[in-house]
């Protein structure tokens, strides 16, 4: 890396302080946490700034905080649940801040003139969850927000054709939620063409 | 006034050259090409959901089977996004054994690679050739881990265990005369080292063989010259990495730029193209394939002379060997929470990227301090790169999808995850 991340921290701080809520330096990654009503200029002055020009987007995804701080380890019916010890502390903290969202979307930049990486994080508010699309200041942004509107149910505002991408072609869901089941039987309805109405319980 | 629509077309899921499950809706005017839709998920596996269920060592497996021809890569990303949360890092040893894979991995996959588009664009001795080498590259991966392709090596720490001493032989048997048989345990006489320090002397030569075969042939420069062309700006804009990036002339590799483990020890060329079509890409790959025959020879020398620890010390990481186990109250303590429970990794996020054969290849990990991964989110280079593919094809015609495919070195098991 050709400058730290701390400077590289220090530098967004400085450029972009009223814009954005908090950065962040851990492990040598900087990560920005940004509002949805400032994600787009935000997003435009990483991008075209000759500071920054983060010109690529490398990752851009959706996370679930439902069970932050909760996840217990799953025994099955014979073993006793209270013989494991739990690896974490029941976060209670989470549940207390009710203004913050259950759905983060994460976007990864990186720079190859500056040789940097960043990470930016904003909150989607709202139910269904929302943000504004980024396809048209990174184009590679078009299929990773389509993922995450299939398995978590963000929309993005803007985006010009959101549709599923991974899911089967009728399904009902967002099975990455942390809600949805892990493994489940589905009961799947068939329409026959006379009107008629037949349903099988497929595994 | 007869009204022309466009054909559509369905170059559906089960199809030969689709290189897995793609299932592509082809607008097309003609033989020429509109506009390309391409249907993915049709071997999404949810991945990512079954890891967040899962201790964090029983997900490398997964890691394995997303991109199924280069399978350590994938490992090694995993297990380094673990390692930076975890604040850990392998001996030394463990480096460049990693380092060593990498490379026979990243030969693997191009050997898939070449002998998949070549047979798709119609030159089908080239897999064969292809597929001889790989055979001997699987017998490494099978001599280290005990399978030939998921082999599960990488573990946070280090690696699962040294390189033997000695290689498997082939048996005689009813259809193999004894000077055949012995001809074909000539180099595995002695250690996986020096089975590997054979391989590298011979593969220049067979490197040659496919370049005779194809990069001077005009039928093959007929159906990849000028097919696909991307330029710089539009490769970045569309998310692009690894040789895909650089048949377009963007000097940017991650071994040179944000070296990982003994990279940047090693001694090693980029290869660079120059006008973005099929055919500098196919150059591109070639000339990795010779370079990465060039890292392994350095790191065999550099491990035939220092020996040493593969994986940490460090029991409440690192499973104790079965014999202190037995003897040893704590080795058996550890070994029995690590087995159970598993460790935990401190609450954190990180992301972690490898320049995988097809691309950069991320792993996006947040911990909540359990003993399994709270989300992980796995950036794969082939969906990145075939989402751009409707881009790529937009005025070519038929035959020419096949080529452009292959030339993204599309794996499914990345793409659907």
């Amino acid at each position: 890396m050709s400058e730290s991340a701390e400077a590289l921290g220090a530098r967004i701080q400085k450029c972009f302080g009223a814009l954005i809520d908090a950065c962040r330096v851990a492990g040598g990654q900087v990560t920005v946490e940004v509002g949805a009503e400032n994600l787009r200029s935000l997003c435009s002055s990483l991008r075209d700034e000759a500071d920054f020009a983060f010109a690529q987007l490398v990752d851009l995804c959706a996370v679930d905080y439902l069970d932050f701080g909760r996840a217990d380890w799953e025994t099955s019916e014979s073993a006793t649940n209270e013989g494991f010890s739990r690896g974490v502390e029941v976060r209670e903290d989470r549940q207390d801040e009710s203004d913050l969202s259950r759905y983060v979307v994460v976007y990864h930049l990186l720079s190859h003139t500056h040789n940097q990486r960043l990470r930016v994080k904003t909150e989607a508010p709202g139910d269904p969850p929302c943000v504004d699309s980024v396809a048209d200041i990174w184009n590679c942004a078009d299929w990773f927000e389509r993922e995450a509107f299939d398995l978590f149910g963000v929309l993005f505002d803007g985006h010009p054709d959101l549709r599923r991408i991974l899911t089967d072609y009728g399904f009902i869901g967002h099975p990455f939620r942390k809600d949805f089941p892990l493994s489940v039987k589905l009961r799947c309805v068939t329409i026959r063409r006379s009107g008629a109405l037949s349903t099988n319980l497929s595994p | 006034m007869p009204e022309i629509q466009n054909f559509t077309l369905n170059f559906g899921p089960q199809h030969p050259a689709a290189h897995g499950v793609l299932r592509l809706v082809l607008e097309m005017d003609g033989e020429v090409i509109e506009r390309a839709d391409p249907h993915i998920g049709l071997l999404h596996r949810a991945t990512e959901k079954l890891a967040e269920s899962k201790p964090y060592n029983q997900s490398i497996g997964y890691m394995d089977r997303l991109d199924y021809v280069s399978m350590m890569c994938n490992e090694h990303a995993y297990v380094l996004a673990m390692e930076k949360l975890l604040g850990v890092e392998a001996p030394i040893r463990a480096q460049y054994i990693r380092v060593m894979f990498d490379e026979i991995t990243r030969i693997l996959n191009h050997l898939m690679w070449l002998g998949a588009h070549a047979l798709d664009i119609g030159a089908m001795t080239v897999f064969l050739y292809c597929f001889r080498e790989r055979e001997d590259l699987m017998d490494c991966y099978e001599a280290v881990s005990g399978t030939r392709m998921h082999a599960t090596y990488y573990r946070p720490g280090g690696v699962y265990r040294d390189l033997p001493d000695s290689m498997p032989q082939y048996q005689a048997s009813q259809w193999r005369s004894e000077s055949e048989i012995k001809r074909m345990n000539d180099d595995r006489q002695n250690s996986l080292l020096d089975f590997i320090e054979a391989f590298t002397q011979r593969f220049p030569g067979r490197v040659d063989e496919y370049e005779t075969l194809l990069t001077d042939n005009r039928i093959w420069k007929q159906r990849t010259v000028g097919i696909g062309v991307v330029s710089p700006d539009r490769a970045l804009q569309l998310g692009f990495s690894g040789p895909m990036l650089r048949g377009s002339g963007f000097e940017w590799d991650l071994r040179k730029k944000q070296p990982y483990e003994v990279y940047d020890k090693l001694d090693f060329d980029i290869p660079v193209g120059v006008n973005g079509d099929c055919y500098d890409r196919y150059l591109v790959r070639v000339e990795e394939m010779r370079q990465s025959n060039r890292i392994i020879e350095q790191c065999v020398d550099w491990l035939r002379a220092n020996p040493g620890p593969v994986e940490l010390e460090d029991h409440k990481l690192v499973p104790p060997r079965r014999e202190e186990m037995k003897e040893d109250m704590e080795s058996l303590i550890h070994h029995f929470k690590l087995f159970t429970e598993g460790f935990c990794i401190p609450e954190g996020e990180t992301y972690a990227a490898v320049e995988a054969p097809k691309g950069e290849f991320g792993i996006y990990l947040i911990s909540d301090g359990a003993n399994k991964p709270y989300r992980l989110k796995i950036r794969a280079p082939g969906f990145v790169h075939l989402s751009a593919f409707d881009e790529m094809i937009r005025g070519h015609m038929l035959a020419d999808v096949v080529a452009i495919i292959g030339t993204q070195d599309i794996v499914f098991g990345e793409v659907d995850r």
